[in-house]
């Protein structure tokens, strides 16, 4: 059993099913990859994960504990399970350094001045330092995603959900962003990641699901995914994408 | 030499800016001019301009206008707090989800429909008459506190609906984006989606401010001697509307000013926006 155990989950907008029945196991320290056309399911899965989406049938288990039945508080798992958005979604109204202040203020009850030296120290560790104190519209893109991260890991998450973090960045910009996931993947924090960045999914990732309609139809070492795909789909994928 | 390094571009558009200059002053100028021409040959303008536009009157009584107008000026000022914290409370109110706090719910949606959809004048009226007709004592039976009381019920309505637009113009992302973190509810609207919210709506919140200052004049109905009652008196005792041309000119000082400032504020904000 993994630290994050998917088990039969199946979830609909409406009419549509969206997943239909995704068992899958997270392993700590690891870093999965979840490939796919758009629409496969990705994105939601991820969602789900972080429980901003209830799920039909199925179980999710956070450390062996249910945390998807109806009902639940989410605000606790969500504190345990960080999530980064395509579209970074900062704070507009707030400096970068507020941004990642803003749930360790809120929910550790630290007050500013206990989280400026651990907060400079996270700037300082990605890079970002002469940032701190720029508003989001003051960013590049790629500075905006990374300190979206930055925010993400204020809380010192078990698990950090990456939701195709560099589709929405200009070519130059994905490789920076690209350089925290390797160095967060140093630290060993576990990881799953939306990635239609295949070149990176190859050299990093632990394993690699390949979601097509809802399923995971091929799941595998990168090696076996990418060098020999068993699935048809599969085969079709990457032969569009690569 | 300066001018032959313009672009062929640039001298055009000089011209056309000359041309479209000469042709806005000189339209302007011919209607001045029928205006100044054409009125004082009406029938009745001698008669006007006897009761409206007395000199002589206008200066003798503009002090006494201006000195009731800071009591306009103090009804705006005690009202305009409240309405921002009772405006802020009833657009909370209304986008509250929690289903135990429904009935909350469904009054701020009551509330908000009532006043928006009376008359000012006629909650004036209203809550003006009717509440010190109760027979309260002082200083609970004070038309200057229920006319106020009036004021803030209805202002406070409209800035509701505003905020609540503004409030629903944060996009989603930024509620999913507090919500992952761990926030609650309440720390996302505070943190997140108010201050945005509030922000963005600020323009629109002028605009209601300027019109309160005018319906302050209202008040008068109901006894306050306020700008509008003073040049009522000043009509009676001088037989003569001139006070009335005085009080607007003092009204415009102050709001034309006001909604130039919220012009500029709105053009600022949609250009940081594009």
């Amino acid at each position: 059993m993994g630290l994050l155990d998917l088990q039969g989950v199946t979830k609909s907008f409406g009419d549509t099913p969206v997943i239909r029945g995704i068992d899958l196991a997270i392993d700590e320290g690891s870093l999965t990859c979840l490939i796919g056309a758009s629409g496969s399911g990705k994105s939601t899965l991820l969602r789900i994960m972080n429980l901003l989406e209830p799920i039909d049938e199925g179980a999710v288990l956070l450390d062996g504990q249910d945390i998807s039945q109806p009902g639940l508080d989410p605000q606790p798992i969500r504190q345990r399970i960080g999530i980064v958005f395509q579209s970074y979604n900062l704070f507009p109204h707030m400096t970068a350094a507020e941004n990642v202040m803003l749930a360790p203020r809120r929910i550790k009850h630290l007050s500013r001045a206990e989280l400026q030296a651990p907060v400079t120290a996270l700037f300082d560790r990605f890079g970002l330092t002469d940032r701190m104190d720029r508003y989001p519209d003051q960013l590049s893109g790629g500075q905006q995603q990374r300190v979206a991260i930055l925010r993400a890991l204020a809380m010192q998450p078990q698990i950090m959900l990456f939701d195709e973090i560099t589709s929405a960045l200009d070519p130059e910009l994905v490789g920076e962003v690209l350089d925290v996931l390797r160095q967060l993947r140093d630290d060993g924090m576990t990881m799953v990641l939306a990635t239609h960045e295949m070149g990176f999914a190859r050299a990093l990732a632990d394993r690699v699901c390949f979601l097509d309609q809802g399923r995971i139809a091929e799941e595998g070492r990168p090696a076996q995914v990418f060098g020999n795909p068993r699935h048809e789909r599969t085969r079709a994928f990457l032969h569009r994408v690569l | 030499m300066r001018h032959t390094s313009q672009t062929r571009r640039e001298i055009f558009e000089t011209r056309q800016r000359r041309r479209a200059n000469l042709l806005a002053a000189g339209s302007t100028a011919a209607v001045l001019l029928a205006l100044v021409l054409l009125v004082p040959r009406a029938p009745g303008w001698d008669a006007v301009q006897r009761a409206f536009f007395d000199g002589q009157i206008f200066l003798d009584t503009l002090p006494g206008l201006a000195r009731a107008f800071v009591l306009d000026v103090a009804i705006f000022a005690w009202c305009a707090p409240l309405i921002a914290l009772l405006g802020l409370a009833a657009a909370i109110a209304r986008g509250i989800r929690r289903p135990a706090l429904t009935p909350l719910r469904l009054a701020a949606i009551a509330y908000i429909d009532i006043f928006r959809g009376l008359p000012v004048i006629l909650v004036i009226y209203l809550v003006g008459f009717g509440i010190p007709g109760l027979g309260l004592p002082r200083p609970w039976n004070s038309p200057y506190l229920w006319g106020s009381v009036a004021l803030v019920l209805v202002y406070s309505a409209y800035v509701a609906e505003v905020i609540r637009s503004g409030i629903e113009s944060i996009h989603e992302c930024q509620r999913a984006a507090a919500l992952s973190l761990g926030l609650s509810e309440a720390h996302v609207m505070r943190d997140v989606i108010l201050p945005q919210a509030v922000r963005r709506v600020v323009p629109a919140n002028m605009n209601l401010l300027i019109a309160l200052q005018k319906d302050v004049a209202l008040l008068s109905f109901i006894g306050p001697v306020e700008i509008f009652r003073q040049a009522g008196v000043y009509k009676s005792l001088l037989a003569n509307f001139t006070p009335y041309v005085g009080a607007a000119l003092i009204f415009l000082a102050v709001t034309i000013p006001a909604t130039r400032y919220a012009d500029h504020l709105l053009a600022r904000q949609q250009r940081a926006r594009s």
